[in-house]
């Protein structure tokens, strides 16, 4: 189990290639990889960038969390986590999961469960740059209405 | 006691903060860590909350030295 934030740009094939080398080889007959990458557009705008905001020691924690409890809940073997922060261009990788199990079912259940669960929970927030200004991704209304 | 809250993402922006302590000498919940440092506003519905980086209710009582945040829905992934 591996869960990592970086403020570096990565490829995701070449994490993969890089933890799966730690595994013993033989236990696992599937891998299925999630990789999520930046748009250039979002509702109908240009994006020229975007800036990923996390909470330090908060996300780490959850994505720890939510990695025992797919292995606990999954028949898999391994799980790797690996989420970009701090400024991203479009094309660039934001996110790598990945599930090892024996055979290809728990392999795609706990990836789905994964990114289904970060993206709903893991503290993690998107503020797009546009040609014309800034905004942060999904909350738009205001607290005090 | 001291309790420290922090504020992400836009609702720092919007609340105009990012960390502040507060002193307390009675028990707080965490709606009332809300209510005491954002001038007596209620807590917005769609808010999320974390005490010691765990999410947490708004029926909580916090303890001392806790770490209380409040942030929007999540957008990551």
């Amino acid at each position: 189990m591996k869960v990592e934030i970086t403020e570096k740009a990565f490829n995701p094939w070449d994490q993969l290639q890089t933890y799966e080398k730690t595994l013993t080889y033989g236990k696992y007959g599937a891998v299925v990889p999630f990789v999520g990458t930046m748009r250039d557009h979002n509702e109908g705008d240009t994006v020229q960038a975007m800036f990923l905001e996390h909470y330090p020691g908060m996300t780490e924690k959850y994505l720890h969390t939510l990695s025992e409890t797919a292995l606990q809940r999954y028949d898999i073997l391994e799980t790797l986590i690996i989420h970009r922060v701090g400024k991203i261009q479009p094309g660039e990788t934001i996110v790598l999961i990945a599930a090892w199990a024996g055979h290809r079912a728990p392999a795609f259940e706990a990836c789905r469960f994964l990114i289904e669960s970060l993206k709903s929970r893991a503290p993690f927030w998107k503020r797009e740059t546009l040609g014309d200004g800034i905004r942060w991704v999904g909350n738009n209304h205001s607290i005090f209405d | 006691m001291t309790i420290t809250v922090k504020f992400f993402a836009s609702l720092r922006e919007q609340v105009g903060k990012s960390e502040v302590q507060i002193e307390s000498s009675d028990s707080l919940t965490v709606e009332q860590v809300w209510t005491k440092v954002c001038d007596n506003a209620p807590l917005p519905v769609h808010i999320l909350m974390a005490v010691n980086k765990e999410y947490s209710k708004p029926d909580v009582l916090v303890q001392a030295g806790d770490e209380v945040a409040f942030f929007p829905p999540v957008t990551g992934g």
